[in-house]
């Protein structure tokens, strides 16, 4: 990590800032939903390079397998069925982090440096550092954390970090076999989706577009959809993903507030003591009682 | 050895155990939840041997004190009742505040302060346990708009509840010969005639 901390944007629960001393590329992953076959050779390449095994589930039915994310099971095929013009659909989307320009999970985080966003786009989490207490899963707007049950730490896609800091693409990209996963600098990737997406409109989908949603600051894992004006179609992408206000109000605007009203009364009270003095019992009532007990 | 055995009792033994436990439990809830809150309160972590002990411990010491705040509002609910003196007393609080309280008007065992006080803390005490309960991930898992809905009342009461204690701790200072009554129990004759009347009045049979 002694290179990879020159490459630091943000850091949990830290007020000062990051080192920023170098530039890096902005990199991006790009799924393009519209040439994935479903095979999960990239849910076999995150295992392998991430050295990760899962508990062997059971089958509830569907494709979904796992059925869903799990600490040790960073990326998964998410399948839906939808009809469309009369069609069946077979939409197949793979999920996991979306390493969002502005992470919600990052914002909630309350143990400092347990999440740490890179200069490139990487969402990064530092297991050594999280305390276990979901702050991230209550942030992400894209319900992606998960709380292992054996150590208690938060678990998700790093975007393969490590190989994209020694100029490697992430395990998942590199594995796909009909290249449905992009790995580049985000520009680049944006000029890929976009002739992807005039591909997909000659072919009759006039609703093809990138799925890279503004309201959490763009994310470095976008996709193609053939659908991009219904993205809940595949498997509840959020339309319009963004940080709940709840999280802004909790983590945002109540912070400051708090602590200053906080201190404020601790102030307020001292200055109290100083500027009026302290409420004495009367001199007077004193002598009034011993004069009683004196009879 | 007591000091003077004319001294009024206030509070007997259990009472103060009582209150002692909710004290020091809601201390070290205060030091171990301002930490998760903002940054700058993180190395309070430290007394608790680290972050993750913290946020192990803060949710059982969080039910140590729901419970013995319980306890401590059936004890003083029935004391705590509300009457138009209480009103009167609030509304003059300023008087009070500004350092003369010759004129405030007489008081039981608890003044319109002290009872409002006692409710705004029961109602806090509820609503931190109700909400620490969704944000308790280690035992319950609850829809994650009810977890982010929890964590600002969790939070926004907990500021308005460390605000009251302070108060509350800076009341028993600034009233001189108070912090005895929750140490060892007694009050002296002339505090009591001077801050509770009333209740003076009713313990002594005097005037």
């Amino acid at each position: 990590m002694a290179l990879q901390s020159l490459d630091i944007a943000r850091r949990s629960a830290t007020t000062t800032p990051a080192p920023g001393a170098r530039q890096t590329t902005e990199v991006a992953k790009l799924i393009d939903v519209s040439t994935c076959i479903g095979c999960k050779a990239c849910q076999v390449a995150c295992m392998e390079w991430n050295d990760i095994r899962d508990e062997v589930g059971s089958c509830s039915g569907v494709y979904d397998n796992p059925a869903d994310l799990t600490a040790k099971s960073w990326t998964v095929m998410r399948f839906a069925e939808v009809e469309e013009k009369g069609k069946l659909e077979w939409l197949i989307r793979k999920d996991g982090c979306m390493h969002c320009a502005d992470p919600g999970c990052l914002k909630a985080c309350p143990a400092p440096g347990a999440i740490i966003q890179y200069a490139n786009g990487i969402v990064d989490f530092h297991q050594e550092n999280c305390i276990g207490c979901g702050y991230c899963v209550t942030g992400c707007p894209f319900n992606i954390p998960r709380i292992s049950q054996e150590d208690s730490k938060a678990y998700k896609c790093s975007l393969c970090s490590d190989r994209v800091a020694v100029g490697q693409a992430p395990a998942c990209a590199k594995v796909c076999p009909t290249g449905a996963i992009q790995f580049g600098s985000k520009e680049q990737m944006k000029d890929y989706a976009a002739k992807r997406v005039v591909d997909l409109k000659s072919r009759g989908y006039d609703k093809a577009g990138l799925y890279d949603p503004q309201g959490v600051g763009g994310t470095h894992v976008m996709y193609v959809l053939h659908h991009a004006d219904r993205p809940e179609l595949y498997h509840g992408l959020p339309n319009d993903p963004s940080i709940s206000p709840l999280v802004s109000l909790w983590k945002g605007f109540a912070k400051p507030l708090a602590s200053v009203a906080m201190a404020a009364v601790a102030l307020g009270s001292l200055f109290h003591f100083i500027t009026k003095g302290p409420n004495e019992v009367s001199k007077e009532l004193e002598d009034e009682l011993e004069k009683e007990d004196a009879l | 050895m007591i000091r003077n055995p004319k001294d009024l009792t206030r509070y007997d033994a259990q009472e103060r155990a009582n209150h002692w436990l909710v004290g020091i439990t809601f201390i070290l809830l205060a030091l171990s939840g301002l930490a998760f809150f903002h940054p700058a309160f993180w190395p309070l972590t430290q007394l608790f041997g680290g972050g993750v002990w913290a946020r192990i411990l803060h949710p059982f010491i969080g039910v140590i004190m729901a419970l013995g705040f319980l306890v401590m509002f059936l004890r003083f609910q029935s004391l705590n009742v509300m009457t138009p003196a209480d009103k009167e007393w609030l509304s003059r609080a300023g008087e009070m505040m500004n350092g003369d309280d010759h004129n405030m008007p007489e008081q039981g065992k608890y003044n319109g302060g002290q009872k409002a006080m006692f409710w705004a803390m029961a109602l806090s005490v509820l609503l931190l346990f109700v909400s620490g309960i969704f944000l308790w991930r280690a035992y319950f898992s609850l829809p994650v708009d009810v977890v982010r809905l929890g964590a600002v009342v969790h939070s926004a009461i907990a500021a308005i509840m460390i605000a009251m204690i302070f108060v509350h701790v800076y009341a028993a200072l600034w009233v001189r010969g108070t912090v005895r009554a929750m140490v060892y129990g007694t009050v002296t004759r002339a505090w009591a005639k001077q801050h509770h009347r009333a209740w003076y009045r009713q313990v002594t049979g005097k005037s």
